[in-house]
């Protein structure tokens, strides 16, 4: 099954390869926005306040920041590719419409386009992986298994941007999604402990996806391997089933009438 | 039952396939097969369910009732593995504005899981057998019409179909662009590619096509080779005559009396008959006084409008 799946879902993947070989300039821009975030922020912010408590010990602020950005500038690059991008294909570039009349299936071509929102993703953490370590950011060796941890936090959040894109009607439905993103870059404690929020608001917090896979990256950046890793896990990898199952199913019914 | 060893094998057979969308019956139980080799036509005017029908036979749209195969297997379980089999080029351009044209071929060809050597050498051939090759290089948007067209076709063909569906593949291109389409389109049949088009020029259908099907509001209203058609449904010629005031006012039974079957529309009547110049020399004796008239050959246009009362412009 899976045999037979993948190279079908690899050739979508290859279709964007083709597409960015001449748009590579625009891949690189998503790079700089967490690099200026970790230097009017992290060294900004972190230059008044110094340090911050984290597991028991005072860390510079900046270390702490910095695997917070690494995972939203994962978030950013699945996000971005999985909504507008696939926008223009399903409404406007009628791209998928050809793409089905091959034996690309809808669960092929859903696959094809995860993989590579995920591929942005993994490129802008690799990318900010190597800041955190010409900057000195990085406590332990394991951080180098966050470009990998941010598999998770993309396929969640591309599976879940897709899933979103089959209901917009115009670009204009896209403001809504900032609306979503902005707060969630914020507050997923992004820029300080989630032990910050008082009582039941804490709990919505740890429900947000990007405070999960910033707790995983985090965790791994700071050597502080423990269990609750394998709950921020299997929390994203729920997110990707549901929202692949829904863009697969929304797509059938969008281009299979 | 020897029929198998004599006639030519279906490639699409389908009995009483119907599609539904809500209220709409968009295609309701019509009977067809394609046969290996052939060149098959749905004639119809739009919205007649050609469009509908196609999306069926390529897997993309699933019936809602009747059975259909192709290649002896059912496109609803089999979607698959039949369209590896067909080549479609769709009404409406579905080329990849964001690759160039010979992108737009390899990346094709990796969708039906063709090698990239592969690939490579049969696009080039594709791009040089369609007038391409000079435009390898440049982006698809800047194309002319027919061009996008040939590169439509090009890209359906890119991993050798067994069946090629063309849907309207004529329709918005200058007559130049047209006709060397249909000589594309006659080189692979003559290559042994079955194709499969819809069309709601009759002219078209009647260059092409070996058979065809005349589709009217979900149904098959006839079937058979044009020639065929044009013998059983209309005469040897017809007499056009034009009457700028309407024809109204012109009695059933004068126009009767002039050939074997006439049709009045809003301006003119059209008179079906073995002779039209004896035909016209009846009109003037029963006093019709046309303001112009014509004879020509009966064309499938005829035929159309003969089963369904109907020209296929209204």
């Amino acid at each position: 099954m899976i045999a037979s799946l993948a190279p079908r879902a690899f050739s979508v993947f290859e279709r964007n390869v083709f597409v960015y070989r001449r748009q590579w300039l625009i891949i690189v821009t998503g790079f700089f926005e967490p690099l200026f975030f970790l230097l009017g922020i992290g060294y900004g912010v972190g230059g008044v306040i110094g340090t911050i408590p984290y597991g028991g010990v005072e860390v510079p602020y900046a270390a702490f920041v910095a695997p917070a950005l690494l995972a939203s500038a994962a978030m950013n690059g699945a996000i971005f590719d999985s909504t507008f991008n696939i926008f223009y294909k399903l409404k406007y570039g009628k791209v998928y419409d050809a793409i089905l009349s091959t034996p690309v299936g809808v669960g092929d071509l859903a696959v094809g386009e995860l993989l590579w929102s995920n591929l942005r993703g993994v490129i802008y953490a690799t990318a900010f992986l190597a800041v955190m370590l010409a900057f000195g950011l990085v406590a332990s060796p394991l951080a180098l298994l966050a470009p990998l941890a941010v598999i998770f936090i993309g396929f969640s959040f591309g599976a879940a941007g897709f899933a979103i894109t089959t209901h917009m009607r115009s670009w204009k439905d896209f403001d809504f999604l900032f609306i979503i993103l902005t707060p969630l870059f914020l507050f997923s404690a992004t820029f300080y402990p989630v032990e910050i929020y008082p009582g039941a608001l804490r709990w919505i917090v740890e429900l947000s996806p990007l405070t999960r896979g910033t707790h995983l990256v985090r965790s791994l950046c700071f050597g502080d391997l423990n269990l609750f890793m394998l709950v921020d896990i299997a929390y994203l990898s729920a997110i990707s089933f549901i929202g692949y199952r829904h863009a697969v199913r929304r797509l059938g019914v969008l281009l299979l009438k | 039952m020897t029929d198998s060893a004599s006639t030519p094998t279906a490639l699409i057979r389908a009995r009483g396939l119907t599609k539904v969308f809500g209220e709409r019956t968009a295609v309701a139980g019509i009977d067809f097969e394609v046969r290996d080799g052939e060149f098959f036509g749905f004639l119809g005017p739009n919205g007649a369910g050609k469009t509908t029908t196609m999306r069926m036979i390529a897997g993309v749209s699933p019936r809602t009732s009747g059975t259909l195969e192709i290649f002896g297997q059912d496109p609803d379980l089999q979607g698959s593995v039949i369209r590896g089999l067909i080549g479609v080029v769709h009404q409406q351009e579905t080329l990849d504005m964001e690759l160039t044209v010979r992108e737009n071929l390899l990346v094709f060809g990796r969708f039906f899981g063709i090698d990239r050597a592969s690939i490579a050498t049969r696009a080039d051939e594709l791009l040089e057998l369609f007038q391409l090759s000079d435009r390898a290089k440049d982006q698809v948007e800047p194309l002319s019409g027919g061009m996008k067209r040939r590169l439509s076709i090009a890209r359906s063909l890119i991993a050798s179909p067994r069946i090629l569906m063309l849907d309207e593949p004529t329709t918005g291109l200058d007559p130049q662009a047209r006709h060397l389409l249909w000589d594309a389109l006659q080189r692979l049949k003559r290559g042994g590619t079955t194709i499969v088009l819809t069309t709601h020029y009759m002219d078209e259908a009647e260059q092409l096509c070996d058979r065809l099907v005349v589709m009217d509001q979900a149904k098959i209203v006839a079937e058979g080779s044009p020639r065929q058609l044009i013998v059983e449904h209309a005469s040897r010629e017809v007499l056009e005559l034009r009457f700028p005031n309407g024809t109204e006012s012109i009695d059933a039974k004068v126009l009767e009396g002039i050939g074997d079957r006439y049709e009045r529309l809003a301006e003119r009547v059209i008179i079906g008959c073995e002779n039209g110049e004896a035909a016209h020399a009846r009109a003037l004796e029963h006093g019709l006084s046309p303001e112009s008239w014509l004879v020509r050959r009966s064309s499938l246009e005829d035929v159309f409008l003969r089963l369904t009362g109907r020209s296929l412009d209204e």
